[in-house]
C-alpha cells in the first residue's frame, strides 16, 4: 500500500522532488503571510484611524474576501489576473499575451486571504489596550511615533501572537489550494508523482505528512514566541 | 461600440449567474448531508474527548491533531484518489461510496467539521460551571438527562459564535469537493471560464451566490443564538 522505495532521495524517488516542494510551499507561505500582515495593517489603520469612506471599503474587502471560498479567490486573481495585466499592457501599446507566473499570483491571492483574518486579529489586539496608556504616554511627553513603539506595538503584538499564529496555520494550509494555479508546490507535486507512478496513496499520504510535519514544528516556534513576548506576565 | 460591450459583458454575469445556480442544489446536498452528521459526531467526540478513560481521549486528541494539521485539499485527494487504490474498497460494497465524488466529498467534508466542532464543543463543556453539574446530581438527574438538560444546552449556548463561524467555513470548503469533478458551484464557474473564456464574468456569479449562502447561515445563526438565550432577549 505505503510504497517507501519510491520516496527515496535521486533519479529512482520523489524524494528530493518532495523536498523542493515543500520549499516552495513555505516560500510561498511565509511570502504571504508578510505581505497578508501588511495588508492587514493597512485595513486595520483604514477601519480605525480613517474616514467612513475608507472604513466602508475595508468592512466591504474583508466582508466579501471572508464571505467567499478561498479557491474562488485564487480562481479570480488567476485567471483574472493576465486580463488585468493584460488591458494595461494595451494602454502602453504591448499586444502580446503575457502571462503572469503563478507564484507571483498565489502568493498575492493568499495574501488577500490571509490579510483578512489578521486584520480582525491586529484590530482585537489594538481594542484590547487600556486607552489611559496612551494618555499616559502622551503625558509623559512622548510624540505619536514613541507611543506606538513604545507602548502599542510590544502590547500589541503580545496580544495578537496567539492569533496570529492560528493565521499563520490558516495561510500555511491554505497554500495548497494554489496548486491548481499549476505551481509545483506539495500538493501539486504528489498529483504529478501519483500520476506517473499510479500510486496516489502513498504520495498524498506524504503530502498529508508533510503539511503536518510543517503545521507541527511552526506552531511550536509561534509557542516560543509566545513565551518571548510575554516575559513581562510570567 | 465600447457601450454596447460593456452591456453585453453585463448580460454575461446574468447569464452566468442563472447557469452557476443549477450548481447550488448540489452545494447544497454536501452540506445537508455533511453537517447535521457533523454536528452529533462532534458532541460525542467533544464527550470523548473529555472522558476519563484515557485511551479514548488521547485517540480522539490525535484524530483532531492530524485533521487540524492538513489541509483540506489532502484530506479530499487521500480519500477519493487514494483510498480508491487499495483493493479492499474496490472489491467490495464500498466501491460504490469511493468511486463517487459526492461521497467522497461528504466524507472529507464531515471528518474535517468533526475534528474542528469537537475542539469547540470541548471548549464549551469545559467552561461549564462545576456547581451547575453538582446541582444536577443533587437534583438525582441520570447521566443522560444531565447531558441532555444541562451540560448540551449550556455549552451549545457558549459555542454558537465559534461554531457558526466554522458553518461559514464548511459553506466555503464545499468549494474544494469541485476538484474531485463534483459539479457544484466554484465547478460550473470554472467550466464556463473555459467555455467562454470571460473568469472574471465567471467567478463574480459564483461568488455573489456563495455570498447569498453565508449570509442566510449568518442569520440563521443570529436565530439560534436569540432562540438559546432567552434570558437575553429584551422582554417584548
Amino acid at each position: 500500500m505505503f510504497k517507501f522505495d519510491k520516496l527515496i532521495w535521486g533519479d529512482l524517488g520523489w524524494g528530493d522532488e518532495f523536498f523542493f516542494a515543500t520549499l516552495m510551499t513555505l516560500a510561498v507561505s511565509i511570502l504571504s503571510m508578510g505581505l497578508g500582515l501588511f495588508l492587514a495593517i493597512i485595513t486595520v489603520w483604514a477601519k480605525i484611524f480613517q474616514s467612513k469612506i475608507t472604513r466602508l471599503i475595508a468592512n466591504f474587502y474583508t466582508t466579501v474576501i471572508r464571505g467567499i471560498p478561498e479557491l474562488l479567490v485564487i480562481y479570480l486573481i488567476f485567471f483574472g489576473s493576465n486580463q488585468v495585466v493584460m488591458s494595461i499592457a494595451k494602454i502602453f501599446g504591448y499586444n502580446k499575451y503575457i502571462e503572469v507566473h503563478p507564484f507571483t499570483v498565489g502568493t498575492i491571492a493568499i495574501a488577500f486571504i490571509s490579510a483578512t483574518y489578521s486584520s480582525e486579529v491586529l484590530r482585537a489586539a489594538y481594542l484590547s489596550i487600556n486607552k489611559g496608556q496612551i494618555e499616559a504616554a502622551k503625558a509623559l511627553g512622548l510624540n505619536r511615533v514613541g507611543v506606538f513603539l513604545k507602548v502599542l506595538s510590544p502590547q500589541i503584538i503580545r496580544h495578537a501572537l496567539p492569533g496570529i499564529g492560528n493565521v499563520w496555520q490558516i495561510t500555511l494550509k491554505d497554500t495548497s489550494l494554489i496548486s491548481v494555479t499549476g505551481l509545483v508546490e506539495i500538493m501539486r507535486m504528489s498529483r504529478i508523482a501519483s500520476n506517473v507512478e499510479h500510486s496516489p496513496f502513498t504520495f498524498y499520504l506524504t503530502a498529508a505528512l508533510l503539511y503536518l510535519f510543517l503545521t507541527t514544528f511552526s506552531g511550536k516556534f509561534f509557542k516560543i514566541l509566545e513565551l518571548n513576548y510575554s516575559k513581562g506576565y510570567n | 461600440m465600447q457601450e454596447i460591450f460593456i452591456i453585453l459583458k453585463e448580460y454575461l454575469i446574468i447569464k452566468n449567474f442563472f447557469i452557476v445556480l443549477k450548481g447550488l442544489d448540489n452545494t447544497l446536498l454536501l452540506l445537508v448531508i455533511s453537517l447535521p452528521i457533523g454536528f452529533f459526531l462532534s458532541l460525542i467526540f467533544a464527550l470523548g474527548r473529555v472522558s476519563k478513560f484515557t485511551f479514548i481521549s488521547k485517540s480522539i486528541a490525535a484524530y483532531i491533531f492530524v485533521i487540524r494539521g492538513t489541509p483540506l485539499l489532502v484530506q479530499i485527494y487521500l480519500i477519493y484518489f487514494g483510498l480508491g487504490q487499495i483493493k479492499l474498497f474496490q472489491e467490495t460494497f464500498l466501491w460504490y461510496i469511493f468511486e463517487s465524488s459526492l461521497w467522497c466529498g461528504v466524507i472529507a467534508l464531515t471528518l474535517n467539521t468533526v475534528a474542528y466542532g469537537a475542539e469547540i464543543f470541548r471548549g464549551g463543556i469545559q467552561s461549564i460551571n462545576k456547581g451547575e453539574v453538582e446541582s444536577g446530581l443533587a437534583l438525582g438527574f441520570s447521566k443522560f438527562m444531565m447531558l441532555r438538560k444541562i451540560i448540551f444546552p449550556i455549552a451549545i449556548r457558549k459555542v454558537l459564535p465559534a461554531y457558526g463561524n466554522e458553518l461559514i467555513l464548511m459553506v466555503k470548503a464545499t468549494s474544494l469537493v469541485s476538484l474531485t469533478t463534483y459539479m457544484e458551484m466554484t465547478g460550473i464557474a470554472k467550466n464556463i471560464m473555459a467555455k467562454t473564456f470571460a473568469p472574471v464574468e465567471a467567478f463574480i456569479a459564483a461568488g455573489i451566490l456563495y455570498l447569498f449562502l453565508n449570509f442566510l447561515m449568518v442569520q440563521f445563526v443570529k436565530y439560534l443564538e436569540w432562540k438559546y438565550n432567552p434570558h437575553l432577549r429584551l422582554s417584548n
